[in-house]
């Protein structure tokens, strides 16, 4: 041990910093991917039930080993490269899909302090670096030299680009509240219990950030991205084996990192709801008291309804995305945003 | 007036997509109608028209004439038969072929069969593990008979009241 410890220590500064910083990544990152792994199965025997029947249930025990199974299937498969495809642009595509979906959480609080890195604008680089994701979609389309896929693109950039004024809009109303850009302060904002959370004075812009989240991800009933009765798979149908499966890791990625955002931004994230009262509770008071956990369960309850709406809602024809996002979200955020900037001129602040 | 309003107050309270929502959170807790095929089946017609099976008769006589009946009716061409006349004076086959890739299991062969020689069972759990072995010679089908008779005298007999 002492040996290790004088080892450790004999590293340059440097160095040691790289390799805690390097760790912590990969304490991040890991969970992640595996959540990724088994939202697919998630969603899979979700919505499954939803449709009264069973759900993958063959591979291992109540089939808890299908997306290992899936993994190792795409990674056998052979990866195909279209005849006139540009194919530099072709395989990095996916990697600029998923790399800011990656990169996004290391601003992501878990617990107080529990960030990578606490920045201050924190939100700021959320919106910058989730916005990157759709620069991926548009190459993959582009260098697939297949019509379908471009078609695709086209819509994604046009959708994605829509929706993200919506959603930055929803979060200026929460920085207003907060009165800060960093996510930990954010959350600390919201302490009290639950009748302290960003919900109950911004639902509506909750539900329009949410709204928006669903349509950033192209996930239903906003997937017409993917439309499988339209255009077959969209900006992927070229693409196979592990260059798909880095579309998929990406698009779950940032699933998962929607629900986080709407947890910590509106739900309180780590904070229990009901505050400081059970903590001293024997026992218990562990559980009831706020933590990583408390987060844990708001997201996999917005994951859950992404499910949901998947399992529900028909999909959105594409004039009727473009209609919602540009005349209704958005003048919603506004009027929303001015009513909150009136009440805090008038020193009337409900979540305070 | 009064209902434009409603209208507008359903849409941003997205009461319908709250109703849509019930719908299928009901649905995620109700007993689910997968059958888990090769563990549980479903119950099955004695009717039920699968692998075909030449019968005999109970002292081992095989019941075909070689009518050619069968042969006739086949909608799919998939029945190929020979005969001849052998020693003691009967009139039987050399040759009974199906072609089941040919067969659309519709049963007239059976219909049309005067002395039920030809028969489909309820065996459709089969396979083929080479091209030439998708036709089923008279050997095979008089094996395959035999093999299954009791389970196919049973359920013919189920099924003859209704013919």
């Amino acid at each position: 041990m002492d040996t290790l410890i004088s080892m450790w220590e004999w590293l340059p500064e440097g160095l040691r910093i790289l390799i805690v910083i390097m760790l912590k990544i990969v304490a991040i990152l890991l969970p992640l991917i595996l959540a990724v792994a088994y939202t697919t199965f998630a969603e899979r025997k979700i919505i499954g039930y939803m449709q009264v029947r069973m759900g993958p249930n063959r591979v291992g025990p109540k089939g808890w080993l299908q997306p290992i199974a899936d993994t190792v299937k795409l990674m056998f498969k052979e990866i195909i490269t279209p005849t006139k495809a540009s194919s530099v642009v072709f395989f990095i595509a996916p990697m600029l899909a998923l790399a800011p979906a990656l990169a996004v959480w290391s601003v992501i609080p878990f617990w107080d302090g529990g960030v990578l890195a606490n920045v201050n604008a924190g939100l700021l680089l959320v919106l910058a670096v989730t916005s990157l994701d759709v620069f991926g979609i548009i190459l993959a389309g582009w260098a697939s030299n297949s019509k379908y896929a471009i078609l695709s693109s086209l819509r994604v950039g046009a959708q994605v680009v829509s929706y993200e004024i919506a959603m930055g809009f929803a979060l200026v109303g929460v920085l207003m509240a907060a009165q800060s850009l960093n996510l930990t302060e954010i959350v600390r904002a919201q302490s009290g219990g639950i009748q302290n959370w960003f919900v109950w004075p911004l639902i509506g812009l909750f539900l329009v950030f949410f709204i928006s989240g669903v349509a950033e991800t192209n996930r239903a009933p906003f997937d017409v991205a993917e439309g499988e009765s339209e255009i077959v798979a969209g900006f992927h149908v070229e693409y196979s084996g592990m260059a798909f499966a880095l579309f998929f890791l990406a698009e779950y990625a940032s699933m998962i990192l929607v629900s986080t955002l709407t947890a910590l931004l509106f739900f309180g994230g780590w904070l229990s709801p009901f505050g400081d009262v059970l903590k001293d509770v024997p026992v218990l008071g562990t559980l009831l008291g706020d933590g990583f956990h408390w987060l844990l369960l708001k997201t996999s309850f917005f994951l859950f309804c992404y499910l949901w709406f998947r399992a529900t809602f028909p999909r959105y024809r594409y004039d009727q995305i473009m209609r919602l996002g540009w005349k209704i979200l958005i003048p919603v955020t506004l009027v929303w945003i001015f009513g909150e900037m009136a009440a805090i001129a008038l020193g009337w602040k409900p979540w305070l | 007036m009064f209902r434009s309003i409603t209208h507008f107050i359903k849409s941003f309270t997205l009461f319908e997509l709250f109703q849509g929502l019930s719908v299928t959170g009901k649905y995620l807790f109700k007993r689910k109608m997968t059958i888990q095929y090769p563990e549980q089946k479903t119950p099955m017609s004695p009717r039920f028209r699968g692998h075909h099976a030449l019968r005999r008769y109970p002292n081992g006589q095989e019941r075909c004439i070689a009518c050619k009946l069968c042969e006739a009716v086949c909608p799919a061409l998939a029945i190929d038969i020979e005969m001849e006349e052998r020693p003691d004076g009967t009139r039987r086959t050399t040759k009974y072929d199906i072609d089941f890739f040919k067969c659309i299991y519709c049963g007239f062969c059976e219909e049309a069969c005067p002395v039920d020689a030809i028969v489909e069972t309820h065996i459709f759990e089969y396979h083929y593990e080479s091209r030439e072995g998708t036709t089923i010679t008279k050997d095979e089908l008089l094996a395959f008979g035999d093999k299954h008779e009791h389970e196919i005298a049973k359920r013919k007999a189920a099924d003859a009241p209704y013919k």
